[in-house]
């Protein structure tokens, strides 16, 4: 579990060092879930020199496991926002408003856009 | 508090442990909570975690900085978790590999609806544009849209704050609204979520199912690098 929790941090490092080193407008873990999805793709071939625990699920359930409380990383940086809502609070109404609307107009239109190109592609649901 | 109740205090809220655990157990509070009540929106555990705290802070006049000391620790995972992502993507990469093209449509339609429509709404409103700058990139995760607002001269510490916010919407009003409208799709789902309402979107995709998050864990990442082009493009189209 070490060891697969040492392996998501060198993607994240090895991404940043992407992002940083070609000045990319990527975050780095992004580059890193990309280095880590290479790394899944590959690790059939190179079975014989990589550690066990890349092929024997442990990888996975690390993963999976930290997903699973995904939202408990995103609580601190929105504890911040609590600190910060005087900022909000002059236009705070229309704000609130825009945000709603767009964020239900946005899925909306994305989910629509899905589907009329995977039915276009003869796609049945 | 007598003298001695004091110094503890005094001790304990400058250490990194006290608000580190405050942190998880406000969350393992609110999340069973979440699975009492059947995952319902309302009972969004980033939301109920982070009023707790607020609370707390705001009646021992902790300020945020000392806060964080403590909660830097579970902040810090976001990065490891995002990398992460990649084991449900390689999991289901044959359903993802064949939505390849619906994605990529629903991604452009997706994004370009939710900068464009919140930033139409808001002026409509009345709010001025050094604001409409913080706000425009508030449906991509917090580091790259405070980085984005930065560079279009918004304010990084206001569009953080409305990255949050649209977060929270997002995963609130994302069942609800795909259930009363009848999409099934959990691909279709999930990746217009992630579009939109980013890792807070994804985590309520992976409390409702595995391919709803792996497909909204792709739409947040895509949107990750596609908003920061959209931006300086509809930016100067919508102002002014």
């Amino acid at each position: 579990m070490i060891l697969s929790l040492g392996l998501l941090l060198l993607c994240q490092l090895s991404g940043e060092a992407v992002a940083r080193g070609l000045a990319l407008p990527l975050p780095g873990p992004v580059i890193g879930m990309a280095l880590l999805l290479a790394l899944l793709l590959a690790r059939e071939k190179f079975a014989a020199v990589l550690p066990r625990e890349v092929g024997d699920g442990t990888l996975e359930k690390t993963s999976n496991g930290l997903l699973s409380h995904l939202s408990l990383m995103f609580i601190p940086a929105g504890v911040g926002v609590v600190q910060r809502l005087v900022l909000f609070i002059s236009h705070g109404v229309a704000l609130f408003l825009a945000l709603l609307l767009s964020t239900a107009l946005a899925m909306l239109a994305s989910v629509a856009a899905f589907r009329f190109i995977a039915r276009l592609m003869g796609e049945r649901e | 508090m007598n003298q001695s109740d004091f110094a503890l205090w005094v001790y304990l809220s400058r250490t990194p442990l006290l608000w580190l655990t405050v942190t998880i157990f406000a969350y393992v509070l609110a999340d069973r909570v979440s699975a009492r009540l059947h995952r319902n929106p309302l009972a969004n555990p980033v939301l109920h975690a982070v009023w707790m705290i607020g609370l707390v802070l705001a009646l021992t006049g902790t300020p945020y900085r000392a806060y964080f000391e403590g909660a830097q620790f579970v902040h810090f995972m976001l990065g490891p978790a995002t990398v992460a992502l990649a084991v449900p993507l390689y999991g289901h990469r044959r359903t993802v590999m064949r939505a390849i093209v619906p994605m990529a449509g629903a991604l452009v339609v997706g994004a370009v609806v939710a900068l464009v429509s919140a930033l139409v709404i808001a002026k409509a409103l009345g709010v001025p544009d050094d604001v409409l700058i913080s706000l425009a990139p508030k449906s991509v995760t917090g580091g790259v849209a405070m980085g984005v607002a930065e560079r279009a001269g918004g304010d990084p510490s206001l569009a953080g704050v409305l990255v949050m916010i649209t977060g929270v919407i997002g995963s609130i009003i994302v069942t609800p609204l795909m259930n009363t409208t009848g999409v099934k799709d959990m691909r279709a789902r999930g990746f217009a979520v992630g579009v939109a309402a980013h890792g807070i979107g994804t985590a309520r995709a992976f409390q409702v199912d595995m391919v709803a998050g792996t497909f909204a864990g792709i739409g947040m990442g895509l949107n990750a690098m596609l908003t920061p082009i959209l931006v300086p493009v509809f930016l100067p189209m919508l102002l002014g």
